[in-house]
């Protein structure tokens, strides 16, 4: 099993933003700049937010930014971005959120094998601290255990 | 036994809550069989379930959506403490 890649160009360290919207709009932006989704999908995340409410902070301090697949959705794939300054979602107990990771997925069967893996590096409760410290995007992957790229290189530029 | 597990999507959040309930269960030792739903077809999901997962931040809709049913629903506050989902995981089926 390959894991889902993580390039320099999907992390965003210390983002300065000032509300929840912002803070998924990083994360959407991060996956367009990694060539996985188009900026369409972005708009779906704040959409899937701002219909069902704040329940994708889904731990204390973490937002899972998601949408269904679609055709902006270009391949599987993550980002991560640290806040900065933690910004409220409106979860009753998770807020405020400090890393956001958006997730992207081309089919919902494919997913499975990268959430699993995904729940068991945040199964270590500490690792969302570790995260929003992290000082680069080595440490990023390393702490998610995951690799900068599977095939090709990102290279400049979003979409096709 | 059957439980399902409800975001609003389908994908995402209710796969990792899937994933983190059947690790509950089996350090509980019980058997389940866990499936991930999405909020537009959880009646139909949960109409055989005994046990519904979903975020606090969904409960309210989970409980207008289902209307009258057996199925007890449970709200997760960490979708990755397995000590939080186990714990009321055996509180309900205790």
């Amino acid at each position: 099993m390959t894991t889902t890649p993580l390039p320099d160009t999907a992390v965003v360290l210390g983002a300065d933003v000032d509300d929840w919207r912002a803070a998924v709009r990083e994360s959407g932006r991060a996956l367009t700049r990694a060539k996985v989704t188009r900026p369409e999908y972005t708009e779906r995340m704040i959409g899937v937010i701002e219909e069902f409410g704040a329940y994708v902070v889904i731990a204390p301090g973490l937002a899972l930014a998601h949408a269904r697949p679609g055709p902006d959705v270009l391949g599987e794939g993550l980002s991560v971005v640290t806040l900065a300054t933690p910004v409220e979602f409106g979860h009753p107990h998770n807020d405020p959120v400090r890393v956001v990771i958006g997730l992207a997925v081309s089919n919902p069967e494919e997913h499975v094998a990268s959430v699993a893996r995904l729940a068991n590096v945040f199964n270590d409760l500490g690792v969302i601290d570790r995260l929003a410290g992290a000082a680069d995007a080595a440490e990023v992957r390393a702490l998610l255990g995951v690799e900068a790229l599977d095939e090709g290189d990102a290279g400049e530029g979003a979409g096709e | 036994m059957k439980i399902i597990a409800v975001c609003g999507e389908g994908i995402g959040t209710s796969a990792i809550l899937k994933v983190n309930a059947e690790r509950a269960l089996d350090r509980l030792g019980l058997t389940a069989s866990v499936d991930a739903s999405d909020l537009a077809s959880v009646a139909e999901a949960a109409a055989d379930a005994q046990v519904v997962l979903t975020s606090t931040e969904l409960a309210d809709a989970v409980r207008a959506t289902l209307g009258r049913s057996f199925a007890e629903i449970i709200e997760i506050v960490n979708y990755f403490d397995v000590e939080e989902i186990g714990s009321k995981l055996e509180r309900s089926l205790a």
